[in-house]
C-alpha cells in the first residue's frame, strides 16, 4: 500500500533467505526435538538398566524386524490426523487386503506360476485397500459424518467381512517363499538389516515429500487448520480428504502383506493389536488431534519408541506386566510435553 | 456496454429460506460498487455466489458478457475474482507464505511446490505492498501471532497479488484501527486507478460513500434501489437506509 517508496526499484528477483537463528530453529522444530530427546533419554535408561542387551547389535535387528508392521501405517495416519480426521479401520483394511490376496492367488492357480500369481495377488491386495480407503472417505465427505464415527463402523464391517469370507480359517502362505517378493519384502540385508525396515524408511520419506513438498500436503495442512478458509479459497477439501483415506487404505494393505509374509501365514485377526500402537506413535510424534500441526519425522521417532518399550521392559528385568504401565506413562508425559511446547511456540 | 460482471435474476434459497430473490446486478469496468444493507439482508450470500462458493438456485451469471455455468471458487479465481472475506479465510497455524498462496500454490506440472519462489514473493509483498516492518513478521512466521490489522493486510495483499480484475471486499474494515482503515480506503481507491473493478461491502456507510461510484441497497434478499454517489448526498443516503430498514421500501 505504500508502493511509491519502491516504485523506481528495478525488477530484480531477490531470493529471500531467512538468517539462521538458533533459537528460532529450536522453536520451529520443538516437537521433533522434544520427542527425539525422549527417545535418547529412554535409550540411555535402557543401556544403563540392561547394558548387555542394548550394547549388542542383535536387539536392534529385532526391533527393526517388528516395528515396521504397525509403524508403516502411522505415516498415512499422520496425514489423516493433520487433516483433523481420524481412521480406526486400518487394522481391518490390513486383513481385507490379505483376503483379496489369497483369493486372487487361488483363482489364478491355472497360471501354474507362483511368481505371477503372487504378483497379481499383491496388486489385488493394494487395490482392495485403496478401494476400502476410498469408501471411508466417500462416506465421510458425501454424508458429512465425522470420520471417527464412520471408521468405527467400517472397522467392524471389514473385520466381519473378513471373518465371513474366511470362516475364521488360518492358512499357510508357504507358497510366497520361493518367489522373489519374499526376500524383497521381508528378507534381510547381510543377515542383519530387515527389508521391511527399509520399506518403512522409504514410505516415511515418500510421506514426507507428499506432505511437505506437494500441493496435496499443503492442502492437508490447510484443511486441518481451518477447513472453512480452505474451502473459501478454492481448495477441494472433499477430494483431498478422500485421497488421504485412500492412502491409508493402500499403505495398510501393504503393511498386511509385510506382516503375513514375515510369518508366511494368514490369520483372520491380523492387525487387531496394532490399532492403539499406531495411533500412539502418531500422537507421541507431536501431531495435534485438532489438526493443522504434525510431522512425519515425529511419527517416525514415536513409532521407534512404541516399538522398543516392550522388549526393553523385559530386557531391563521387569516382568511383561509392566509394559502397558510404562507405555501409558511415556505416552501421557510426551503428550503433556507436546502441549507445553506448542503453547510456548505460539 | 459490456459489463465485467452481470447477474440476471439470481435467486438463492437454503431449504425454506429465500436468501436472495431475482437479483439483477451489474459491475462495470473500472467501477467500484458499494453494497449496503442490514444484517441478514443477503449481502454475504450475494458475494459468495459471485466468488463461486454458493451456486445460485436459479438465474444467470455473466463475466465479460459470457455466460458462466457452474461457477466454482477455482473457476471464479481463474476469471479474475479475488476476495477479502469477512472471516478473512486464513489458516492461522500455518506460515505467512502458505497463507498468501492458499489454494493457489505455485507448483510444477506434477504438483510439487516451488517453495523458494513462494517465500521470495511473500517477502517482496511484505516489504513492498504490506508495509510490514515488524521483525516478527517473516514469510516463515505464523499468521496466528499477527494483530487484527496485520491479518487483514495479509488477506488484502493476497487478493492483490493474483492480478485480479474484480476485487470483492466483504467488511474489510472490521477490527481495523483508524490508521489501518485509512490505508485500506487508499487501497480501494488505487484499485480504480489501476483500471480494475471492486465490490465493497461495509457497515460503515461513510466508508462506502467515500470510495464507491455507485451504491446498491439490498434489503430482505432483493435490490431495494441504487444510486450514483455523485447524485446523492451522504445525509440523504443515510435517511434512505433507515427508511428501507424500517419499511422495506425506498420511497
Amino acid at each position: 500500500m505504500n508502493s511509491q517508496t519502491n516504485a523506481n526499484a528495478p525488477e530484480v528477483i531477490q531470493h529471500y533467505k531467512e538468517p539462521f537463528n538458533f533459537r528460532r530453529f529450536i522453536r520451529a522444530n520443538s516437537a521433533q526435538l522434544g520427542i527425539l530427546g525422549v527417545l535418547i533419554v529412554l535409550w540411555i535408561i535402557f543401556i544403563i538398566s540392561a547394558p548387555r542387551t542394548f550394547l549388542a547389535p542383535d536387539i536392534y535387528s529385532a526391533f527393526m524386524a517388528t516395528i515396521p508392521f504397525f509403524a508403516i501405517m502411522a505415516i498415512p495416519l499422520t496425514i489423516i490426523v493433520i487433516a483433523a480426521e481420524m481412521d480406526l479401520s486400518f487394522p481391518s483394511i490390513m486383513v481385507m487386503g490379505m483376503v483379496a490376496f489369497s483369493w486372487v492367488y487361488n483363482v489364478t492357480a491355472f497360471l501354474h506360476n507362483a511368481t505371477i500369481q503372487v504378483f497379481l495377488a499383491i496388486v489385488a491386495a493394494l487395490i482392495t485397500g485403496t478401494i476400502i480407503g476410498w469408501l471411508n472417505g466417500f462416506i465421510i465427505v458425501k454424508f458429512g459424518i465425522p470420520s471417527l464415527v464412520v471408521t468405527i463402523g467400517t472397522q467392524f464391517l471389514w473385520r466381519g467381512a473378513d471373518l465371513v469370507l474366511t470362516q475364521g480359517a488360518n492358512f499357510s502362505l508357504e507358497y510366497v517363499k520361493p518367489t522373489f517378493f519374499y526376500p524383497l519384502f521381508v528378507g534381510t540385508i547381510d543377515k542383519y538389516f530387515p527389508m521391511q525396515f527399509l520399506w518403512f524408511i522409504v514410505i516415511a520419506i515418500l510421506g514426507w515429500v507428499v506432505l511437505n513438498r506437494h500441493r496435496f500436503g499443503a492442502h492437508i495442512y490447510l484443511i486441518g487448520d481451518n477447513i472453512n478458509s480452505a474451502e473459501l479459497m478454492g481448495v477441494d477439501t472433499g477430494r483431498t480428504r478422500i485421497q488421504a483415506f485412500m492412502l491409508v487404505g493402500l499403505v495398510s494393505a501393504f503393511a498386511g502383506i509385510l506382516a503375513s509374509f514375515y510369518v508366511t501365514y494368514f490369520w483372520p485377526s491380523m492387525g487387531d493389536g496394532y490399532l492403539l500402537q499406531t495411533l500412539a506413535s502418531v500422537f507421541l510424534g507431536g501431531t495435534s488431534v485438532f489438526g493443522g500441526v504434525g510431522t512425519i519425522l515425529g511419527t517416525f521417532i514415536g513409532a521407534l519408541i512404541i516399538g522398543a518399550i516392550e522388549a526393553a521392559t523385559v530386557a531391563a528385568g521387569l516382568t511383561g506386566f509392566w509394559t502397558q504401565f510404562i507405555y501409558g506413562l511415556i505416552i501421557v508425559l510426551s503428550v503433556i510435553m507436546h502441549t507445553y511446547l506448542r503453547k510456548r511456540g505460539e | 456496454m459490456e459489463y465485467r460482471l452481470e447477474l440476471k435474476n439470481v435467486s438463492k434459497s437454503f431449504g425454506e429460506v429465500q436468501a436472495l430473490e431475482n437479483i439483477n446486478f451489474q459491475l462495470g469496468r473500472n467501477e467500484i460498487v458499494g453494497l449496503l444493507g442490514d444484517n441478514g439482508a443477503g449481502k454475504s450470500t450475494l458475494i459468495k455466489i459471485i466468488t463461486g462458493y454458493y451456486q445460485p438456485t436459479s438465474g444467470e451469471i455473466y463475466f465479460n458478457g459470457k455466460k458462466v455455468d457452474h461457477l466454482s471458487v477455482p473457476k471464479a479465481r481463474e476469471l479474475g475474482v479475488e476476495t477479502v472475506y469477512q472471516e478473512r479465510a486464513l489458516a492461522e497455524l500455518q506460515t505467512l507464505w502458505r497463507n498468501i498462496f492458499l489454494g493457489r500454490e505455485l507448483c510444477n506440472s506434477l504438483g510439487f511446490l516451488d517453495i523458494q519462489r513462494m517465500r521470495d514473493e511473500t517477502h517482496r509483498l511484505m516489504t513492498q505492498s504490506m508495509g510490514f516492518t515488524s521483525s516478527a513478521i517473516s514469510p516463515d512466521s505464523h499468521v496466528g501471532q499477527y494483530s487484527g490489522g496485520e491479518k487483514q493486510g495479509v488477506a488484502i495483499v493476497r487478493a492483490l497479488f493474483f492480478d485480479a480484475d474484480i476485487i470483492v471486499l466483504d467488511e474489510p474494515t472490521m477490527g481495523l484501527s483508524l490508521k489501518e482503515t485509512a490505508i485500506l480506503v487508499n487501497f480501494v481507491n488505487s484499485i480504480k486507478k489501476a483500471g480494475k473493478s471492486a465490490i465493497f461491502i461495509d457497515h460503515n456507510i461513510l466508508h462506502v460513500y467515500n470510495v464507491a461510484d455507485r451504491v446498491v441497497v439490498i434489503d430482505r434478499g432483493k435490490v431495494a434501489g441504487e444510486f450514483l454517489t455523485k447524485n446523492i448526498g451522504l445525509n440523504e443516503l443515510m435517511d434512505k437506509m433507515v427508511h428501507v430498514a424500517e419499511s422495506g421500501k425506498l420511497e
